[in-house]
């Protein structure tokens, strides 16, 4: 099939390269290999030490270790990682995408269309929808459960966490819910038929058949939300990571820190330090495509 | 699914069905209300709203500027996106497939907050920090490996033969592209370019960094000032805004999702 004409010569070819390479060498790859030396100096937002910043070593990386607001950020990262992505996302997805897999009713493209809209609409918008959606006074969250006699809740101050989490299980569901329809549909539908004229219950025929057959899938779809949902900056809008830095994790920590207190080489240090879990994660990814290809 | 676990089954989606749709109600009706609030209600209908859009200049302003970002990576990422893809298809060198890896891996790595750090102090030092040319060269970097990657796809599945004769009539290699491939590949130009606007349109977090001054606000960062700063009496202008922002967004999508499948853009967004 390899057709041996020279279409473009190499020289070409290097040209046609040339800017796009170099627009992502500048704007993606520099930047994250800089950061690791930003994050051995003091560079600050704004006077002296933006200009001249001084190379401080490890002081910063010492310094986060000792810092309590760090781990904070790490513990409730970790629980909104396994809340709204493992839980959430991930499980709720799987879930329906098992639940619809033969669903014939209208009922089927109803929920599509709801939660991909849901992760669709522009991340500010979903986040005032949910300031709405959880006011205490107005929010139609309330709202219903005030039909059930039961008492409003102010959900952004008492139960923050739980509402980002929430929130962030809507946003991100649709992904997983799609990826794992799209790997049922492989499967042969005579494994499944065999199943239920045998007589396996729904939950035999989903742990012993459909489960076996879309691990590959399952494990991608994981660790593709936990990357995703370990980056997410949405919270941001909904709580700034209050109250009392409650829902404050690792990506508004590192915002605060950078950005609002203008210690943008502490803030490097702690860059270094989610890019590198960021390569764990994207590192586990690929072992995990290789190996379901081998 | 037919058994005595249906009706259990039926009441779980149903509640699952109204979980996610109860938070975009108030995105449908509050736009239209003539008395406005942060609560979901079908009251009088009224388009006083939007008038009260088309009249704020901030609002005005935002919707250029968005354009500006959204159409300018569009066509930096199309444009360098396809030199580059075509020479990835077309010429056969060592290392080709570990560069393009590469740089898949680090567009997924480099993300978030963490990269806007070292970003936001390049840009300072290039003395791009509150200019739109800087928050489009951010975003073509970061869509361009996406781009490149199915670009690149896109093309090895064109026949080489319409090149072949082209060549023999003796066209020039920049012509070749311009006449020859990126006409046969404007089916997968268009989904990038599309994509391309699309993300850009709904990021917040990017601007957000990098802009510092109101006229040059895209609409993402407008309607979170609008609601920090402004608050509860702009809420028509508010809901009626994000409608106008958000129905372009989902127009696209569906349109795309119907056309090439839902998958196509999963690993693109975000």
């Amino acid at each position: 099939m390899v057709s041996s004409t020279i279409i473009i010569s190499r020289r070409t070819s290097a040209g046609f390269l040339f800017p796009g390479l170099v627009v992502i060498g500048i704007f993606m790859v520099f930047p994250a290999v800089w950061v690791l030396y930003l994050g051995l100096t003091d560079e600050s937002l704004t006077g002296i030490k933006s200009v001249m910043p001084s190379f401080v070593g490890l002081g910063n990386f010492i310094r986060i270790f000792q810092d309590r607001f760090f781990y904070n950020a790490l513990r409730i990262s970790f629980i909104f990682v396994a809340g709204s992505g493992w839980v959430g996302q991930v499980a709720l997805g799987l879930f329906l995408a098992v639940i619809l897999h033969n669903e014939k009713s209208w009922l089927k493209p109803a929920i599509n269309a709801v939660t991909v809209a849901a992760w669709i609409i522009p991340e500010v918008v979903v986040a005032y929808l949910w300031v709405a959606f959880l006011d205490h006074d107005f929010g139609l969250l309330n709202r219903v459960l005030g039909l059930f006699n039961l008492e409003p809740v102010n959900w952004l101050y008492h139960h923050a966490l739980f509402s980002i989490i929430l929130f962030n299980t809507w946003r991100g569901t649709a992904f997983s819910m799609v990826l794992f329809t799209a790997a049922i549909e492989t499967i042969p539908p005579s494994f499944l038929e065999t199943a239920q004229v045998l007589g396996a219950s729904g939950w035999r025929r989903f742990k012993d058949i459909i489960l076996p057959m879309i691990r590959p899938v399952l494990l991608t779809d994981i660790i593709l939300i936990t990357l995703w949902t370990f980056n997410v900056f949405t919270p941001f809008l909904l709580t700034q990571g209050g109250p009392s830095f409650k829902t404050e994790i690792l990506p508004i920590y590192v915002y605060r820190t950078s950005f609002q207190y203008f210690k943008l080489g502490y803030g490097a240090a702690i860059s270094t330090i989610l890019l590198l879990i960021n390569l764990g994660f994207a590192i586990i990814y690929l072992r995990a495509q290789r190996r379901s290809k081998a | 699914m037919r058994g005595k676990g249906r009706p259990f089954i039926l009441l779980a989606l149903a509640l699952i069905g109204i979980f996610f749709l109860l938070p975009m109600l108030w995105l449908v009706l509050t736009p239209f209300s003539a008395e406005p609030t942060l609560a979901v209600k079908v009251a009088q209908p009224s388009l006083n709203n939007f008038h009260e859009v088309a009249k704020n200049r901030t609002a005005l302003i935002a919707f250029k500027n968005s354009i500006i970002l959204s159409a300018g990576s569009m066509f930096l990422v199309v444009l360098f996106g396809s030199l580059a893809a075509y020479a990835l298809s077309r010429t056969r060198f060592a290392g080709r497939d570990t560069i393009l890896s590469m740089l898949l891996l680090f567009s997924s790595v480099v993300t978030g907050v963490a990269a806007m750090v070292p970003i936001y102090t390049l840009n300072s030092r290039l003395h791009l920090i509150d200019t739109h040319i800087g928050v489009i060269l951010i975003f073509t970097a970061g869509f361009l490996p996406t781009a490149i990657f199915i670009l690149k796809d896109f093309m090895d599945g064109i026949p080489r033969s319409y090149e072949e004769a082209a060549l023999v009539d003796g066209s020039s290699s920049i012509n070749l592209f311009r006449h020859v491939a990126f006409p046969l590949a404007r089916q997968g130009l268009a989904v990038i370019a599309v994509l391309t606007f699309v993300n850009t349109w709904s990021n917040f977090l990017v601007p957000f960094v990098l802009i510092r001054s109101n006229e040059k606000l895209p609409i993402a960062v407008a309607i979170y000032q609008f609601f920090t700063e402004v608050g509860i009496p702009r809420i028509g202008v508010i809901a009626a805004y994000s409608l106008l922002y958000t129905l372009p967004v989902l127009v696209i999508y569906f349109w795309i999702s119907r056309r090439y499948g839902f998958g196509f853009f999963g690993g693109i967004k975000g």
